[in-house]
């Protein structure tokens, strides 16, 4: 039986991770994700935890780690935030193109400067380009449910690639809500072994990982690389289908909320869906023809699926917790206007920032995004393409 | 059981380190690699920092290495060695190593780029962890594989592209940083060799791989392209570096110093600077102090370590 707990974002991930018991966690503290690590560490010390457990002096340093115990054929999970993903930058993409699982869990913070510890997503969408699968979470029992599908995806034969798992800095990390969490043996079940194709440790049968490649050789290595998460979209809905099955929790690349009928919507990541679903249910009740598109998988980007579902709207807000300064709108808006590109039938689409550095976003700024997408479904104009959420100007 | 350190018994050994890689004539590195890599019975994983050795041994389709080995990137191969221990402590605990339950030994090799200056607070910090890695520094006292700039364990007064000798600025004006002395500061088995003495060298990496627990060397590898000398004077001067007290072999286990070499008679570091294109400009004149300046800090340095192995 699942038992109902009330856990912070944080406590979830450290929960998954404690059932899981990972071969390696090599974790560096930052805000707001040091709890996961301090959980842990904790789990560990009281001998819940079989894990070996290692405190690097740097995120960097963490990073590089899990490359070495992936490579030497171990599950590995690390966590982070803002400047320590950042931090970490460099060795996100040896990681992927050595094409090496492991498992991130990041509560996602604002990047300096100025320096702040609230949420926003410039760090998970700084890394996007990295290689790595990219699921977001909308509250806690989401981020423990990815934290637990993540390890089954990264390390599938054919995807083998390492996922990051995000929820929303402080919003999700430090807010408790109720929760279920699954028995640790079925969880254990669930996740199974990991079996790599290939370690270090196998002395047996040497292997070189990561040796030098001129221009004869680059240009087909880094193409192979992107097999693995061009493989990722099948098995995620496969382990999410299988998640149901077992836990009863439905997954996919996103979440519909009233889009059957709807004319106009939003498409949003993370814990702002949950605002936006009680202003899509007060439109609802009011004969409003609104939906909400929640994305979870932001890498690899769900194009077709997420162009079929929105072809058909008269108007769409794209709501970017991050910004692309000098680009055409944020990181999601762009992806999504391009999914959009081939289809004669296609919404207005109009892109919002929002949330920068924690900014709260209330559900009266969701209802004056959505009267105005019904503005421009009825007329036809758009306006501004870029504006701004709730930030004084 | 111990391997004896005898050339007869040394020479019969399989080498684990095979030729067809890319280093320069006269290069020091193979030389102590083949000394390391055969200091145990035990199998060894290499984990090898960017940098000359990476990229001469590793050429895509191609191998030097007839062990498991990884690359990860410049700054971190004390991370990535720290992961790969993690992995394998976790994985024996767990009664999951391939093949079954073994002793597993783990090197990893920087050069004084990747080691004294941008690999330095990885390496630090898996050595404060007590990671059972061994960290050997290739040190051949420049950024040898982008072109010969200056490290922190460029000598003072040596011409390197970034620390050129000029007509204002005669080469690099700083003394090295004691990178031996810092890894010691972590209360670890920490030493100095070099490849000229290739018993010591051997002596050193042995002890070192059988202790369990975190150890380094920092091992004086000779440069002909960056040094600026004959292809065939390598091994001599890295020998003349340890007679005339330049590069002393010591060796600091359980926080005592020890010598493990007095030079027998008084060699000037003048027959250490002369041979060397890189300090060619200090015996112009006008920089005779230069020459002045780095015996006395030889000198004053040696009388240091003396003093520390009788504390």
């Amino acid at each position: 039986m699942a038992t109902k707990r009330v856990l912070n974002g944080n406590a979830a991930i450290a929960e998954a991770i404690r059932q899981i018991n990972p071969d390696v966690v090599a974790a560096y503290p930052i805000t707001p994700s040091t709890a996961i690590v301090e959980y842990i560490a904790k789990f560990v010390s009281d001998g819940l935890m079989t894990t070996e457990f290692v405190t690097p002096e740097s995120e960097h340093s963490a990073m590089s780690m899990c490359v070495g115990a992936s490579a030497a054929g171990a599950r590995v999970f690390t966590a982070t935030a803002s400047q320590g993903l950042a931090l970490m930058f460099e060795i996100l993409y040896i990681a992927s193109s050595l094409r090496l699982p492991i498992v991130a869990g990041i509560a996602n913070r604002a990047l300096s400067a100025p320096i702040n510890i609230h949420g926003d997503h410039s760090d998970v969408m700084g890394v996007r380009d990295s290689g790595w699968i990219q699921i977001h979470s909308e509250n806690s029992q989401e981020a423990y449910d990815n934290v637990i599908q993540a390890f089954r995806i990264g390390e599938h034969k054919d995807v083998s690639t390492p996922v990051l798992v995000t929820m929303d800095g402080f919003i999700l990390s430090h807010a408790i809500q109720d929760m279920f969490v699954e028995e640790d043996e079925k969880v254990r079940a669930f996740v199974g072994e990991r079996e790599p194709l290939y370690t270090l440790l196998d002395v047996e049968n040497p292997i070189t990982i990561g040796p030098i490649d001129f221009t004869d050789y680059y240009f087909e290595h880094k193409r192979s690389q992107f097999v693995g998460i061009e493989n990722a979209p099948k098995v995620i809905l496969e382990v999410a289908e299988e998640f149901k099955k077992e836990f009863g929790r439905e997954y996919g690349f996103f979440e519909l909320y009233k889009m059957d009928d709807a004319e106009v919507a939003i498409v949003v990541l993370g814990s702002t869906a949950g605002t936006a679903k009680v202003v899509v249910d007060e439109l609802r009740s009011k004969g409003k023809k609104v939906g909400l598109m929640k994305l979870r998988v932001y890498r690899p980007f769900p194009a077709k699926e997420v162009a079929d579902v929105l072809s058909n709207l008269k108007a769409v807000a794209v709501l970017d917790r991050a910004a692309s300064p000098g680009g055409v709108g944020g990181p999601l808006f762009t992806d999504v206007r391009a999914s959009l590109y081939e289809y004669t039938n296609k919404p207005i689409l109009v892109d919002y920032i929002y949330g920068l550095g924690g900014r709260d976003i209330a559900p009266h700024h969701i209802a004056e995004v959505y009267d105005r997408l019904e503005k421009i479904a009825a007329t036809g104009e758009r306006g501004e393409l870029l504006s701004y959420i709730n930030l004084r100007e | 059981m111990a391997i004896r350190a005898r050339l007869k018994d040394l020479a019969a050994m399989e080498d684990k380190f095979v030729s067809g890689h890319g280093l320069c004539p006269g290069c020091g590195i193979p030389l102590m690699l083949r000394m390391v890599l055969r200091a145990t019975e035990h199998p060894l994983i290499a984990v090898n920092a960017t940098g000359c050795l990476e990229v001469c041994s590793s050429g895509f389709p191609y191998t030097a290495w007839k062990v498991p080995w990884m690359h990860n990137a410049f700054e971190n191969a004390g991370a990535t060695a720290a992961g790969v221990e993690a992995a394998y402590k976790a994985l024996k605990r767990r009664g999951k190593l391939p093949g079954g339950d073994k002793k597993i030994k783990i090197v990893a090799f920087g050069g004084d780029g990747g080691t004294y200056d941008i690999g330095l607070q990885s390496l630090s910090g898996a050595m404060e962890r007590g990671h059972d890695i061994v960290y050997i520094c290739y040190d051949n006292q420049s950024y040898a594989n982008t072109g010969g700039q200056r490290s922190g364990a460029t000598p003072f007064g040596a011409s390197a592209t970034t620390s050129p000798a000029g007509s204002k600025i005669p080469g690099k004006l700083q003394w090295r940083k004691n990178l031996t002395e810092i890894m010691a500061a972590h209360g670890i088995y920490a030493a100095q060799a070099s490849v000229s003495h290739w018993k010591d060298l051997f002596q050193k990496a042995q002890k070192a791989i059988e202790i369990d627990g975190p150890a380094f060397i920092n091992v004086l590898i000779p440069c002909p392209t960056e040094w600026k000398t004959k292809i065939e004077d390598g091994v001599q001067l890295a020998k003349i570096a340890v007679e005339s007290k330049v590069w002393p072999l010591y060796e600091v286990e359980n926080g005592k110093y020890k010598i493990n070499y007095y030079p027998k008679k008084e060699v000037d570091v003048t027959e250490w600077l002369k041979p060397q294109g890189r300090f060619s400009h200090m015996f112009k004149p006008g920089n005779e102090w230069m020459i002045e300046e780095y015996r006395k800090k030889v000198l004053e340095e040696w009388d240091r370590l003396v003093r520390l192995t009788k504390v």
